[in-house]
Protein backbone atom coordinates (compact mmCIF):
# COMPACT_ATOMS: atom_id res chain seq x y z
CA UNK A 1 0.00 0.00 0.00
CA UNK A 2 1.73 3.22 -0.93
CA UNK A 3 1.50 5.54 2.38
CA UNK A 4 3.27 8.84 -0.03
CA UNK A 5 3.04 9.94 -3.02
CA UNK A 6 4.20 13.53 -4.78
CA UNK A 7 2.49 14.41 -8.08
CA UNK A 8 4.61 16.61 -9.99
CA UNK A 9 6.40 17.94 -7.23
CA UNK A 10 8.67 21.41 -8.38
CA UNK A 11 10.36 23.16 -6.30
CA UNK A 12 12.32 26.29 -6.59
CA UNK A 13 14.73 28.07 -3.83
CA UNK A 14 14.07 31.79 -5.52
CA UNK A 15 15.25 31.64 -8.79
CA UNK A 16 16.95 27.79 -8.89
CA UNK A 17 14.48 25.08 -9.89
CA UNK A 18 15.42 22.29 -7.20
CA UNK A 19 13.20 19.85 -7.84
CA UNK A 20 11.81 18.90 -11.51
CA UNK A 21 8.60 17.08 -11.87
CA UNK A 22 9.36 14.15 -8.92
CA UNK A 23 6.55 11.39 -8.57
CA UNK A 24 7.52 8.97 -6.34
CA UNK A 25 5.63 6.48 -4.64
CA UNK A 26 6.48 5.50 -1.16
CA UNK A 27 4.92 2.29 0.30
CA UNK A 28 4.10 1.69 3.80
CA UNK A 29 6.35 -0.40 6.28
CA UNK A 30 9.49 -0.46 3.88
CA UNK A 31 12.24 1.33 3.76
CA UNK A 32 12.72 3.26 0.71
CA UNK A 33 16.31 4.92 0.14
CA UNK A 34 16.95 7.95 -2.28
CA UNK A 35 20.02 7.92 -3.19
CA UNK A 36 22.25 10.75 -6.11
CA UNK A 37 25.62 13.28 -6.08
CA UNK A 38 25.72 15.90 -3.83
CA UNK A 39 23.53 19.03 -4.38
CA UNK A 40 20.69 16.48 -6.58
CA UNK A 41 17.99 17.50 -4.31
CA UNK A 42 17.27 14.49 -2.03
CA UNK A 43 17.02 16.13 1.15
CA UNK A 44 15.25 18.64 -0.38
CA UNK A 45 12.42 16.11 -1.43
CA UNK A 46 12.96 14.83 2.36
CA UNK A 47 12.42 17.62 3.49
CA UNK A 48 9.06 18.40 1.65
CA UNK A 49 8.02 15.36 3.23
CA UNK A 50 6.99 17.43 6.67
CA UNK A 51 7.31 20.75 5.52
CA UNK A 52 10.37 21.72 7.03
CA UNK A 53 11.74 23.19 4.02
CA UNK A 54 9.19 26.22 4.82
CA UNK A 55 11.62 27.63 7.22
CA UNK A 56 13.86 28.70 4.91
CA UNK A 57 13.18 31.87 2.98
CA UNK A 58 12.51 32.14 -0.57
CA UNK A 59 10.71 28.71 -1.07
CA UNK A 60 7.93 27.76 -3.49
CA UNK A 61 6.54 24.27 -4.34
CA UNK A 62 3.68 23.32 -7.10
CA UNK A 63 2.48 19.90 -7.85
CA UNK A 64 1.11 17.17 -4.83
CA UNK A 65 2.30 15.91 -1.95
CA UNK A 66 -0.24 13.49 -0.99
CA UNK A 67 0.17 11.44 2.57
CA UNK A 68 -2.48 8.95 2.95
CA UNK A 69 -4.43 10.57 0.82
CA UNK A 70 -4.04 14.02 1.77
CA UNK A 71 -2.31 17.08 0.12
CA UNK A 72 0.13 18.68 2.31
CA UNK A 73 1.14 21.72 0.11
CA UNK A 74 -2.31 22.74 0.26
CA UNK A 75 -2.72 26.01 2.10
CA UNK A 76 -3.85 25.71 5.61
CA UNK A 77 -2.48 22.05 5.98
CA UNK A 78 -2.07 21.74 10.08
CA UNK A 79 2.04 21.61 10.23
CA UNK A 80 1.90 20.55 13.69
CA UNK A 81 0.17 17.46 12.85
CA UNK A 82 1.76 16.72 9.66
CA UNK A 83 4.88 16.64 12.00
CA UNK A 84 3.78 14.63 14.53
CA UNK A 85 2.72 12.18 12.01
CA UNK A 86 6.07 12.23 9.59
CA UNK A 87 9.13 12.51 11.92
CA UNK A 88 12.52 13.15 11.29
CA UNK A 89 15.79 12.26 12.09
CA UNK A 90 18.97 14.61 10.87
CA UNK A 91 22.20 14.08 9.94
CA UNK A 92 23.81 15.56 12.67
CA UNK A 93 22.41 13.97 15.77
CA UNK A 94 20.42 17.07 17.62
CA UNK A 95 19.04 16.20 20.71
CA UNK A 96 17.84 18.83 23.27
CA UNK A 97 20.70 20.56 25.96
CA UNK A 98 18.31 18.53 28.04
CA UNK A 99 18.26 15.41 30.08
CA UNK A 100 17.79 11.92 28.69
CA UNK A 101 14.64 11.58 30.08
CA UNK A 102 13.22 15.06 28.85
CA UNK A 103 14.17 14.55 25.38
CA UNK A 104 11.88 11.89 25.07
CA UNK A 105 9.24 13.33 27.33
CA UNK A 106 9.49 16.33 24.79
CA UNK A 107 6.90 14.99 22.49
CA UNK A 108 4.52 14.13 24.88
CA UNK A 109 4.76 17.87 26.50
CA UNK A 110 4.47 20.04 23.31
CA UNK A 111 1.85 17.90 22.92
CA UNK A 112 -0.06 17.57 25.82
CA UNK A 113 -0.50 13.89 25.16
CA UNK A 114 -2.26 12.24 27.69
CA UNK A 115 -1.37 8.89 28.08
CA UNK A 116 -2.85 5.93 30.64
CA UNK A 117 0.56 4.56 30.91
CA UNK A 118 3.07 6.43 33.41
CA UNK A 119 5.83 8.35 31.82
CA UNK A 120 8.70 6.36 33.49
CA UNK A 121 7.32 3.27 31.36
CA UNK A 122 6.35 5.13 28.18
CA UNK A 123 10.36 6.52 28.43
CA UNK A 124 11.43 3.10 29.25
CA UNK A 125 9.83 1.71 26.12
CA UNK A 126 10.80 4.35 24.13
CA UNK A 127 14.32 3.57 25.23
CA UNK A 128 14.33 -0.61 24.88
CA UNK A 129 12.57 0.12 21.26
CA UNK A 130 16.03 1.85 19.83
CA UNK A 131 17.89 -0.87 22.33
CA UNK A 132 19.40 2.05 24.28
CA UNK A 133 17.53 0.87 27.59
CA UNK A 134 20.46 -1.45 28.95
CA UNK A 135 22.83 1.44 28.29
CA UNK A 136 21.58 3.96 29.54
CA UNK A 137 18.68 2.84 32.19
CA UNK A 138 20.98 4.59 35.35
CA UNK A 139 21.60 7.51 33.01
CA UNK A 140 18.48 8.96 32.32
CA UNK A 141 18.60 12.19 34.40
CA UNK A 142 22.40 12.53 32.48
CA UNK A 143 22.48 15.09 29.55
CA UNK A 144 21.81 14.12 26.48
CA UNK A 145 25.00 16.09 24.90
CA UNK A 146 27.16 13.67 27.27
CA UNK A 147 26.45 10.41 24.97
CA UNK A 148 28.22 9.22 22.53
CA UNK A 149 27.45 10.37 18.90
CA UNK A 150 25.49 7.01 18.40
CA UNK A 151 23.76 6.66 21.63
CA UNK A 152 22.62 10.46 20.50
CA UNK A 153 21.54 9.58 16.95
CA UNK A 154 19.15 6.97 18.52
CA UNK A 155 17.93 8.62 21.29
CA UNK A 156 16.76 11.11 18.03
CA UNK A 157 14.87 8.46 17.15
CA UNK A 158 13.82 7.23 20.38
CA UNK A 159 12.33 10.66 20.90
CA UNK A 160 9.64 10.29 18.19
CA UNK A 161 8.29 7.08 18.97
CA UNK A 162 5.98 8.50 21.87
CA UNK A 163 4.65 10.83 19.64
CA UNK A 164 3.47 8.14 17.47
CA UNK A 165 4.29 9.11 13.87
CA UNK A 166 3.51 6.50 11.36
CA UNK A 167 6.15 7.71 8.97
CA UNK A 168 10.21 8.40 10.03
CA UNK A 169 12.39 10.83 7.49
CA UNK A 170 16.06 10.31 8.07
CA UNK A 171 18.51 12.60 6.43
CA UNK A 172 21.67 10.64 6.31
CA UNK A 173 21.45 9.15 10.06
CA UNK A 174 24.55 7.79 9.82
CA UNK A 175 27.12 10.26 8.24
CA UNK A 176 28.60 11.38 11.35
CA UNK A 177 28.84 7.61 13.11
CA UNK A 178 31.31 5.43 12.43
CA UNK A 179 30.95 1.98 10.67
CA UNK A 180 30.33 -0.16 13.88
CA UNK A 181 27.81 2.30 14.78
CA UNK A 182 26.54 2.57 11.53
CA UNK A 183 25.83 -1.01 11.22
CA UNK A 184 23.93 -0.74 14.79
CA UNK A 185 21.58 1.86 13.18
CA UNK A 186 20.86 -0.14 9.95
CA UNK A 187 19.78 -2.95 12.48
CA UNK A 188 17.34 -0.67 14.09
CA UNK A 189 15.73 0.31 11.24
CA UNK A 190 15.16 -3.05 10.22
CA UNK A 191 13.52 -3.44 13.25
CA UNK A 192 11.81 -0.22 13.20
CA UNK A 193 10.47 -1.22 9.85
CA UNK A 194 7.81 -3.17 11.55
CA UNK A 195 5.60 -0.32 12.60
CA UNK A 196 7.28 2.37 10.40
CA UNK A 197 7.30 3.55 7.14
CA UNK A 198 11.06 4.99 6.53
CA UNK A 199 12.60 7.46 4.07
CA UNK A 200 16.14 7.71 4.20
CA UNK A 201 18.36 9.65 2.52
CA UNK A 202 21.80 8.61 1.88
CA UNK A 203 25.34 8.92 0.26
CA UNK A 204 26.13 5.72 0.88
CA UNK A 205 25.21 3.48 -1.65
CA UNK A 206 26.04 0.34 0.00
CA UNK A 207 23.41 1.29 2.40
CA UNK A 208 20.79 2.05 0.40
CA UNK A 209 21.88 -1.88 -0.76
CA UNK A 210 21.60 -2.90 2.35
CA UNK A 211 18.64 -1.63 4.34
CA UNK A 212 15.91 -0.50 1.73
CA UNK A 213 13.24 -1.68 0.04
CA UNK A 214 13.30 0.50 -2.63
CA UNK A 215 15.63 2.90 -4.17
CA UNK A 216 14.89 6.42 -6.25
CA UNK A 217 18.36 7.79 -7.78
CA UNK A 218 18.13 11.41 -8.61
CA UNK A 219 20.40 13.65 -10.27
CA UNK A 220 20.25 17.84 -10.57
CA UNK A 221 16.74 17.46 -9.38
CA UNK A 222 14.96 14.63 -10.91
CA UNK A 223 13.78 11.58 -9.75
CA UNK A 224 16.00 9.23 -12.46
CA UNK A 225 14.87 6.33 -11.88
CA UNK A 226 12.83 4.66 -9.02
CA UNK A 227 12.19 0.60 -7.80
CA UNK A 228 12.84 -2.74 -6.45
CA UNK A 229 16.51 -1.45 -4.66
CA UNK A 230 17.61 -5.45 -5.84
CA UNK A 231 16.32 -4.37 -9.83
CA UNK A 232 18.02 -0.40 -8.95
CA UNK A 233 21.79 -2.26 -8.01
CA UNK A 234 21.56 -4.93 -10.12
CA UNK A 235 19.98 -4.14 -13.47
CA UNK A 236 18.81 -0.23 -13.73
CA UNK A 237 17.48 0.53 -16.77
CA UNK A 238 19.07 4.04 -17.33
CA UNK A 239 22.79 4.69 -18.20
CA UNK A 240 22.75 7.59 -15.53
CA UNK A 241 22.05 5.06 -12.34
CA UNK A 242 24.19 2.34 -13.92
CA UNK A 243 27.26 4.99 -13.97
CA UNK A 244 26.43 6.39 -10.64
CA UNK A 245 26.15 3.28 -8.94
CA UNK A 246 29.32 1.72 -10.56
CA UNK A 247 31.22 4.64 -9.06
CA UNK A 248 32.00 6.63 -12.61
CA UNK A 249 30.56 10.32 -11.28
CA UNK A 250 29.02 11.14 -7.56
CA UNK B 1 70.85 43.95 16.04
CA UNK B 2 70.47 45.77 12.42
CA UNK B 3 67.83 48.43 12.36
CA UNK B 4 65.19 46.32 11.36
CA UNK B 5 65.33 44.04 14.68
CA UNK B 6 65.61 47.29 17.19
CA UNK B 7 62.15 48.45 15.29
CA UNK B 8 60.41 45.40 15.83
CA UNK B 9 61.51 45.35 19.51
CA UNK B 10 60.29 48.40 20.12
CA UNK B 11 56.86 48.07 18.58
CA UNK B 12 56.98 44.66 20.44
CA UNK B 13 57.46 46.37 23.34
CA UNK B 14 55.06 49.01 23.46
CA UNK B 15 52.40 47.42 22.79
CA UNK B 16 53.25 45.44 25.57
CA UNK B 17 53.33 48.52 27.56
CA UNK B 18 49.53 49.37 26.08
CA UNK B 19 48.51 46.43 26.84
CA UNK B 20 50.01 46.38 30.35
CA UNK B 21 48.81 49.45 31.21
CA UNK B 22 44.93 48.75 31.43
CA UNK B 23 45.51 46.22 34.14
CA UNK B 24 47.91 48.45 36.13
CA UNK B 25 45.71 51.59 36.51
CA UNK B 26 42.82 48.88 37.61
CA UNK B 27 45.73 47.37 40.10
CA UNK B 28 46.56 51.12 41.06
CA UNK B 29 43.05 52.37 41.58
CA UNK B 30 42.08 49.95 44.03
CA UNK B 31 45.48 50.43 45.81
CA UNK B 32 44.49 53.78 46.24
CA UNK B 33 40.94 53.17 47.12
CA UNK B 34 42.10 50.45 49.72
CA UNK B 35 44.70 52.72 51.05
CA UNK B 36 42.85 56.28 51.49
CA UNK B 37 39.97 53.87 52.48
CA UNK B 38 41.93 51.79 55.56
CA UNK B 39 42.38 54.92 57.64
CA UNK B 40 39.07 55.14 58.10
CA UNK B 41 38.67 52.34 60.07
CA UNK B 42 41.38 53.07 62.91
CA UNK B 43 38.85 55.72 63.72
CA UNK B 44 35.14 53.63 62.90
CA UNK B 45 34.59 50.24 64.00
CA UNK B 46 33.76 48.18 60.78
CA UNK B 47 30.54 46.62 62.71
CA UNK B 48 29.21 50.35 63.45
CA UNK B 49 30.26 51.18 59.43
CA UNK B 50 28.01 47.90 57.69
CA UNK B 51 24.98 47.86 60.13
CA UNK B 52 25.08 51.40 61.68
CA UNK B 53 21.18 52.77 60.50
CA UNK B 54 22.54 56.78 60.37
CA UNK B 55 24.23 58.19 57.74
CA UNK B 56 24.96 61.41 59.42
CA UNK B 57 27.92 62.62 58.35
CA UNK B 58 28.18 66.25 59.46
CA UNK B 59 26.64 65.47 62.94
CA UNK B 60 28.56 65.66 65.95
CA UNK B 61 28.95 63.28 66.96
CA UNK B 62 29.41 62.05 63.14
CA UNK B 63 27.24 58.79 61.97
CA UNK B 64 28.43 56.54 59.30
CA UNK B 65 25.95 53.93 59.05
CA UNK B 66 26.03 52.58 55.73
CA UNK B 67 22.96 50.54 55.72
CA UNK B 68 20.82 53.01 54.12
CA UNK B 69 22.97 53.73 51.36
CA UNK B 70 23.20 49.83 50.63
CA UNK B 71 19.42 49.79 51.02
CA UNK B 72 18.75 52.04 48.35
CA UNK B 73 21.21 50.86 46.16
CA UNK B 74 19.93 47.47 46.40
CA UNK B 75 15.76 48.51 46.66
CA UNK B 76 16.77 50.83 43.09
CA UNK B 77 18.50 47.91 41.39
CA UNK B 78 15.75 45.13 42.12
CA UNK B 79 13.42 47.44 41.05
CA UNK B 80 14.86 47.96 37.90
CA UNK B 81 15.78 44.32 37.16
CA UNK B 82 12.41 43.50 38.01
CA UNK B 83 11.30 45.82 34.96
CA UNK B 84 14.53 45.16 32.48
CA UNK B 85 14.57 41.67 32.58
CA UNK B 86 11.11 40.47 31.42
CA UNK B 87 10.94 43.49 28.79
CA UNK B 88 15.12 42.57 28.13
CA UNK B 89 14.51 39.22 27.45
CA UNK B 90 11.50 39.09 25.61
CA UNK B 91 12.96 42.19 23.56
CA UNK B 92 15.73 40.34 22.59
CA UNK B 93 13.61 37.07 21.59
CA UNK B 94 11.48 39.07 19.57
CA UNK B 95 15.04 40.31 17.91
CA UNK B 96 16.75 37.23 17.33
CA UNK B 97 13.57 34.85 16.80
CA UNK B 98 10.77 36.67 15.86
CA UNK B 99 11.23 40.02 13.41
CA UNK B 100 11.86 39.70 10.06
CA UNK B 101 15.66 39.55 9.31
CA UNK B 102 14.77 43.28 7.65
CA UNK B 103 13.71 44.83 10.70
CA UNK B 104 16.01 43.19 12.91
CA UNK B 105 19.37 45.17 12.36
CA UNK B 106 17.39 47.99 12.83
CA UNK B 107 15.91 47.15 16.19
CA UNK B 108 19.14 46.06 17.08
CA UNK B 109 21.10 49.51 16.29
CA UNK B 110 17.71 50.86 17.90
CA UNK B 111 18.23 49.15 21.33
CA UNK B 112 22.26 49.64 21.97
CA UNK B 113 21.97 53.29 20.06
CA UNK B 114 19.96 53.63 23.86
CA UNK B 115 23.20 53.22 25.42
CA UNK B 116 24.72 56.11 23.69
CA UNK B 117 22.35 58.40 25.31
CA UNK B 118 24.57 60.21 28.02
CA UNK B 119 23.16 59.47 31.61
CA UNK B 120 22.71 63.01 32.64
CA UNK B 121 20.15 63.49 29.85
CA UNK B 122 18.11 60.39 30.86
CA UNK B 123 18.04 61.44 34.49
CA UNK B 124 16.77 65.18 33.14
CA UNK B 125 14.15 63.57 30.82
CA UNK B 126 12.86 61.40 34.27
CA UNK B 127 13.37 64.53 35.88
CA UNK B 128 10.87 66.46 33.83
CA UNK B 129 8.46 63.63 33.03
CA UNK B 130 8.74 60.81 35.08
CA UNK B 131 8.74 62.47 38.58
CA UNK B 132 5.72 64.41 38.45
CA UNK B 133 3.55 61.01 36.85
CA UNK B 134 5.06 59.36 39.96
CA UNK B 135 4.03 61.80 42.03
CA UNK B 136 -0.01 61.94 40.77
CA UNK B 137 -0.59 58.80 40.48
CA UNK B 138 0.82 58.33 43.64
CA UNK B 139 -0.58 61.09 45.09
CA UNK B 140 2.81 61.75 46.87
CA UNK B 141 4.75 64.74 48.27
CA UNK B 142 7.42 64.57 46.05
CA UNK B 143 7.87 62.13 42.81
CA UNK B 144 11.58 61.61 43.54
CA UNK B 145 11.54 58.00 44.61
CA UNK B 146 13.33 54.47 44.50
CA UNK B 147 10.29 53.85 41.73
CA UNK B 148 11.33 56.97 39.89
CA UNK B 149 14.73 55.64 39.84
CA UNK B 150 14.31 52.13 38.85
CA UNK B 151 12.07 53.40 36.00
CA UNK B 152 14.90 55.19 34.79
CA UNK B 153 17.90 52.61 35.34
CA UNK B 154 16.04 50.02 33.85
CA UNK B 155 16.07 51.90 30.76
CA UNK B 156 19.69 51.96 30.92
CA UNK B 157 20.08 47.95 31.95
CA UNK B 158 17.71 47.44 28.73
CA UNK B 159 20.54 47.75 25.73
CA UNK B 160 23.22 45.74 28.06
CA UNK B 161 20.52 42.66 28.19
CA UNK B 162 19.01 43.07 25.07
CA UNK B 163 22.15 43.49 23.19
CA UNK B 164 23.91 40.51 24.93
CA UNK B 165 20.82 37.86 25.39
CA UNK B 166 19.99 38.54 21.63
CA UNK B 167 23.67 37.32 20.82
CA UNK B 168 23.00 34.45 22.87
CA UNK B 169 19.88 33.71 21.70
CA UNK B 170 21.42 33.87 18.14
CA UNK B 171 24.28 31.84 18.96
CA UNK B 172 21.64 28.56 20.06
CA UNK B 173 22.76 25.91 17.25
CA UNK B 174 19.81 26.29 14.41
CA UNK B 175 19.73 21.97 14.91
CA UNK B 176 17.94 22.58 18.74
CA UNK B 177 15.25 24.38 17.09
CA UNK B 178 14.72 22.22 13.88
CA UNK B 179 14.46 19.62 16.31
CA UNK B 180 11.76 20.99 18.06
CA UNK B 181 10.11 22.20 14.96
CA UNK B 182 10.29 18.37 13.48
CA UNK B 183 8.74 17.02 16.38
CA UNK B 184 5.44 19.52 15.49
CA UNK B 185 6.23 21.86 18.06
CA UNK B 186 5.23 25.05 17.90
CA UNK B 187 7.59 28.44 17.43
CA UNK B 188 6.94 29.66 20.68
CA UNK B 189 6.93 26.00 22.23
CA UNK B 190 10.67 25.69 20.35
CA UNK B 191 11.38 28.75 22.14
CA UNK B 192 10.65 28.56 25.90
CA UNK B 193 11.53 24.91 26.09
CA UNK B 194 14.74 24.87 23.99
CA UNK B 195 16.25 27.90 22.82
CA UNK B 196 16.06 29.72 26.45
CA UNK B 197 17.47 26.54 28.09
CA UNK B 198 20.32 26.44 25.46
CA UNK B 199 20.70 30.19 25.86
CA UNK B 200 20.16 30.34 29.56
CA UNK B 201 23.70 31.14 30.08
CA UNK B 202 24.01 34.12 28.31
CA UNK B 203 20.72 35.30 29.14
CA UNK B 204 22.26 35.12 32.95
CA UNK B 205 25.24 36.65 31.87
CA UNK B 206 23.61 39.64 30.17
CA UNK B 207 21.36 40.08 33.32
CA UNK B 208 24.26 40.20 35.28
CA UNK B 209 26.12 42.94 33.21
CA UNK B 210 22.89 45.17 33.30
CA UNK B 211 22.96 44.72 36.98
CA UNK B 212 26.52 46.15 36.89
CA UNK B 213 25.13 48.64 35.06
CA UNK B 214 22.51 49.82 37.41
CA UNK B 215 24.79 49.55 40.50
CA UNK B 216 27.62 51.71 39.24
CA UNK B 217 25.33 54.29 37.83
CA UNK B 218 25.05 57.94 39.62
CA UNK B 219 24.15 60.53 37.58
CA UNK B 220 20.57 59.72 36.74
CA UNK B 221 19.72 58.23 40.39
CA UNK B 222 20.86 61.43 41.91
CA UNK B 223 18.72 63.27 39.71
CA UNK B 224 15.80 61.53 40.42
CA UNK B 225 15.68 59.24 43.67
CA UNK B 226 15.39 62.44 46.23
CA UNK B 227 18.71 61.38 48.08
CA UNK B 228 17.43 60.95 51.51
CA UNK B 229 19.61 58.73 53.87
CA UNK B 230 17.04 56.42 55.27
CA UNK B 231 15.99 52.87 54.77
CA UNK B 232 13.11 53.11 52.59
CA UNK B 233 10.27 50.40 53.54
CA UNK B 234 8.72 51.03 49.92
CA UNK B 235 9.59 51.63 46.37
CA UNK B 236 7.62 55.20 46.95
CA UNK B 237 9.85 56.33 48.95
CA UNK B 238 12.92 58.77 48.50
CA UNK B 239 16.43 56.67 48.72
CA UNK B 240 19.87 57.37 48.60
CA UNK B 241 22.34 54.84 46.56
CA UNK B 242 26.13 54.29 47.54
CA UNK B 243 26.82 56.01 43.76
CA UNK B 244 25.34 59.53 44.67
CA UNK B 245 26.60 59.97 48.33
CA UNK B 246 29.72 59.84 46.98
CA UNK B 247 29.07 62.34 43.89
CA UNK B 248 27.01 64.67 46.24
CA UNK B 249 29.14 64.57 49.33
CA UNK B 250 32.68 64.08 47.95
CA UNK B 251 32.95 68.02 46.78
CA UNK B 252 32.53 68.89 50.62
CA UNK B 253 33.66 66.40 52.65
CA UNK B 254 37.23 67.99 54.12
CA UNK B 255 40.65 66.29 52.60
CA UNK B 256 41.85 64.06 55.31
CA UNK B 257 38.29 64.01 57.50
CA UNK B 258 36.76 60.79 58.74
CA UNK B 259 33.94 61.95 56.03
CA UNK B 260 36.33 61.70 53.60
CA UNK B 261 37.62 58.35 54.21
CA UNK B 262 34.18 57.06 54.96
CA UNK B 263 33.58 58.05 51.01
CA UNK B 264 36.25 56.08 50.21
CA UNK B 265 35.23 52.73 51.99
CA UNK B 266 31.80 53.35 50.41
CA UNK B 267 33.50 53.24 46.57
CA UNK B 268 35.45 50.03 47.49
CA UNK B 269 32.16 48.65 48.61
CA UNK B 270 30.63 49.82 45.36
CA UNK B 271 34.01 48.37 43.34
CA UNK B 272 33.72 44.70 45.08
CA UNK B 273 30.21 44.77 44.18
CA UNK B 274 30.39 45.13 40.06
CA UNK B 275 34.03 43.04 40.01
CA UNK B 276 32.02 40.38 41.29
CA UNK B 277 28.88 40.85 39.48
CA UNK B 278 31.39 41.31 36.11
CA UNK B 279 33.47 38.48 37.68
CA UNK B 280 30.56 36.38 37.58
CA UNK B 281 29.36 37.61 34.22
CA UNK B 282 32.00 36.82 32.51
CA UNK B 283 32.43 33.26 33.90
CA UNK B 284 28.62 32.60 32.36
CA UNK B 285 30.17 33.73 29.41
CA UNK B 286 32.95 31.48 28.60
CA UNK B 287 31.10 28.62 29.22
CA UNK B 288 28.90 29.48 26.77
CA UNK B 289 32.11 29.57 24.41
CA UNK B 290 33.04 26.10 25.21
Amino acid sequence: MTIIKTNNLNLWYKKFHALLDVNIPIEKNSITSIIGPSGCGKSTLLRTLNRMNDLIEGIRMTGEILIENKNILLPGTDLVSLRKNVGMVFQRPNPFPLSVYKNITFGLEIHNIKSNDTLDNIVENSLKSVLLWDELKDKLKSHALNLTLEQQQRLCIARLIPVKPQILLMDEPCSALDPIATGRIEELMFELKKNYTIVVVTHNMAQAARVSDDTGFMLLGRLVEFNKTSKIFTNPEKKETEDYITGRYG
Amino acid sequence: MNFKQIKEFIIEKAIFLSGSLSIIFVILIFVFLIKEGALFFKYVPIKDFLTGTNWYPLSTPEQFGMLPLIMGSLLVTIGAMIISIPLGVACAFYIAEVVNPKLKDVLKTGVELLAAIPSVVIGFVGMVTLVPLVKNIFNLPTGLTALSGSIMLAFMAMPTIVSIAEDAITAVPRRYKEAALALGATHWQAMYKVIIVAAAPGIFAAVMLGVGRVIGETMAVMMITGNAAVIPHTFLQPVRTLTATIAAEMGEAIRGSNHYYALFVVGIILFIITFAINFIADVFLHRIKK
